[in-house]
């Protein structure tokens, strides 16, 4: 048994130490915001942020969450009340079949958390690990311009909400 | 009087031979230091370069590694301004395009070879040795001007170099005149008549334009290469690079056909992966033909020795070890014990071959080598995959362990999978890496080390 804390709030798991903590989110905890892509770590769309950090959660055991916080997408903002970064995702379209953004926007808002007005190159670089088969690549990239932009001027108590 | 007279006389003569000395000295130090300027040339026009000569330009800069130093991420190829840090300050790479004014443009032939000879570049001045004219200084003629071929027919680009950060005395470049005296052996190489042509071929090319000794040479208090421990270990960017003499550490000994494969796909599945600066090296190699790749193999591999029946043995037990099921070795450190068994075992006690699963960390190198570095290194970045082929793939730590978790994690590894003494100060080491990687991702050329652009292959 290990305490696992998501989403500011403290879970019991009866998982082995090795369990990637991709399933013990979607099937102990049923928070699917984080997506399975290839179980190597190589396409972002199971990032998740772990004590500010975008973490690939697919290939990260259990045992490394010990005393940490994560954060899923459904942490940040809900439908009634979507976070900054949702928001700019929904504003800019910025999404086909979706199923890259959640961890598109985890990777984002990690980014954002750390350098709140980070330059285009800055941006490509830190979405670097995240893949989008649709091709959506250019309207994520607007999102997170605007996630910025939203972060900084009205939504400061949504930002303050989410995340940490 | 007298007394005072003679004395002063004695005093005025002393001082004459002061004044004589201290001039002889300052026309030593000129006549030592001073090299004349070569004339500049208007850049010759791209077409009046023999294409047959570019495209072995292509292939020697390959092997030469030039884009490498003279690179800096974001910013065209050649066009220099890494910064290099040594153990005297930060020496930027230039920019060796044929830019007029800021490159190449006006330098003529014989002011680029006198550059790779001798380390003086076109106005006369000396360069420091980060520029590894030490080995250059062995390339004919012939490859020189094939090089340069290849150089002046790359697109200019006007990059000034940057300001060097040296502290004085360094920052003098007649400096750089007193350790040429002592570590700088002119002269093209010399031919063994007794070894086969291949690896005369290979050596030429390793204590030359490859310069492979500039990483895995240990340098000296003066930052020379120590001619009495070659290939025996150096360091490059906070990573070790291994010995490659009879000193390697590899726990299953080197053969010419495994460097061969390593040096072909960047991994050996006996050895491992090719990593840090050498995965940039491998991928330079790739549009070398398999010719020259062979020679320097055939050097090497002498150059490593047979292996004494002692390692032999150790090397056949380790890859009977691999090849059995796991050994569970009792271990102090319970937590890396954890850490090992959750998050790493799963691919590298896969037994599935590289580069589609782990190597097993009994082959590694990086458990056996003298530091934790290049372990340290590879748990926080991962292996990146390489654009259009396979090769092997791992997620980086950086941001789900700790340094504490990571030096638990690396101690037990050691303790598990070397027969060499613990590793002293991880927790220091990783602190350290996790800084310089840093560092080292925003600057080096390509993030990721992708392999060479195929599509350039047989281009002049």
């Amino acid at each position: 048994m290990m305490t696992l804390k998501v989403n500011g709030r403290d879970h019991q798991i009866d998982a082995d130490p090795d369990t990637p903590l991709l399933y013990v989110l979607r099937d102990d905890l049923e928070l699917n915001a984080a997506k399975f892509g290839c179980g190597l770590g190589q396409c972002g769309a199971c990032a998740v942020i772990v004590d500010g950090k975008a973490v690939l959660s697919c290939v990260t055991p259990l045992l490394l969450f010990q005393d940490k916080e994560v954060t899923t997408l459904e942490g940040l903002g809900s439908i009634e009340t979507p976070a900054p970064i949702q928001r700019a995702f929904m504003e800019e379209q910025a999404a086909q079949c979706g199923y890259c953004i959640a961890g598109m926007m985890m990777q984002a808002q990690a980014l954002l958390q750390r350098n709140p007005k980070p330059t285009d190159e800055e941006i490509r670089a830190a979405m670097e690990p995240n893949l989008c088969r649709c091709g959506t690549h250019m309207r994520i990239l607007r999102a997170v311009h605007r996630a910025a932009h939203l972060m900084q001027t009205a939504d400061a108590s949504t930002v303050q909400r989410s995340g940490r | 009087m007298p007394r005072t007279a003679g004395r002063m006389t004695r005093a005025r003569v002393f001082g004459s031979v002061l004044a004589a000395l201290a001039g002889v000295g300052v026309a030593a130090v000129f006549a030592i230091s001073w090299r004349p300027a070569i004339p500049a040339i208007d850049p010759p026009a791209p077409q009046t370069f023999d294409a047959t000569l570019m495209k072995r330009g292509r292939v020697l800069a390959a092997i030469g590694n030039c884009a490498s130093c003279h690179t800096v991420r974001g910013a065209p190829d050649y066009a220099g301004g890494l910064p290099v840090a040594t153990p005297f300050g930060t020496i930027y790479s230039t920019n060796i395009t044929p830019d007029a004014e800021s490159g190449l443009g006006r330098w003529s032939e014989i002011a680029f070879r006198r550059a790779m000879r001798a380390g003086v570049d076109r106005a006369g001045q000396h360069l420091y040795p980060t520029f590894p004219y030490d080995h250059f200084t062995n390339v004919t003629d012939e490859d020189d001007r094939a090089l340069y071929a290849y150089l002046m027919t790359r697109q200019p680009v006007h990059a000034m170099a940057r300001e060097n950060q040296l502290s004085f005395p360094l920052d003098q470049r007649f400096v750089i005149a007193g350790w040429k005296l002592l570590f700088l052996r002119p002269g093209t190489y010399q031919p063994d008549t007794a070894r086969s042509e291949e690896w005369n071929r290979g050596a030429y090319l390793v204590e030359g334009l490859a310069h492979c000794g500039a990483c895995h040479t240990p340098r000296n208090a003066l930052g020379a290469e120590r001619a009495t421990a070659q290939f025996a270990g150096g360091d490059v960017d906070n990573w070790h690079a291994y010995a490659i003499n009879a000193q390697s550490p590899a726990p299953v000994p080197w053969t010419a056909d495994a460097l061969f494969g390593y040096l072909r796909e960047g991994w050996h599945p006996e050895h491992g992966v090719a990593r840090g600066p050498m995965a940039e090296v491998v991928r330079n190699l790739s549009s070398v033909p398999d010719t020259d790749i062979r020679a320097i193999v055939a050097y090497m591999a002498s150059v490593f020795g047979a292996p004494t029946p002692d390692r032999k043995r150790r090397g056949e037990e380790v890859l009977g070890q691999v090849n059995s099921t796991p050994a569970q070795v009792e271990s102090s450190d319970a937590a890396g014990a954890a850490i090992y068994a959750a998050a790493c075992a799963t691919c590298h006690e896969a037994k599935r071959p590289l580069p589609y699963g782990g190597v097993n960390l009994a082959l590694s190198t990086a458990m056996s080598g003298p530091d934790a570095r290049n372990a340290a290194n590879v748990v926080l970045a991962g292996l990146r995959a390489l654009e259009g082929e396979p090769s092997p793939i791992m997620p980086g730590f950086a941001s789900s362990m700790n340094d504490a978790q990571i030096a638990a994690l690396l101690n037990y590894l050691r303790s598990r999978f070397s027969n060499q003494p613990t590793w002293t100060g991880v927790e220091k080491i990783v602190e350290e890496a996790r800084r310089t990687q840093t560092v080292a991702l925003q600057n080096s050329r390509r993030p990721d080390h992708a392999p060479a652009d195929s599509s350039q292959r047989d281009k002049p």
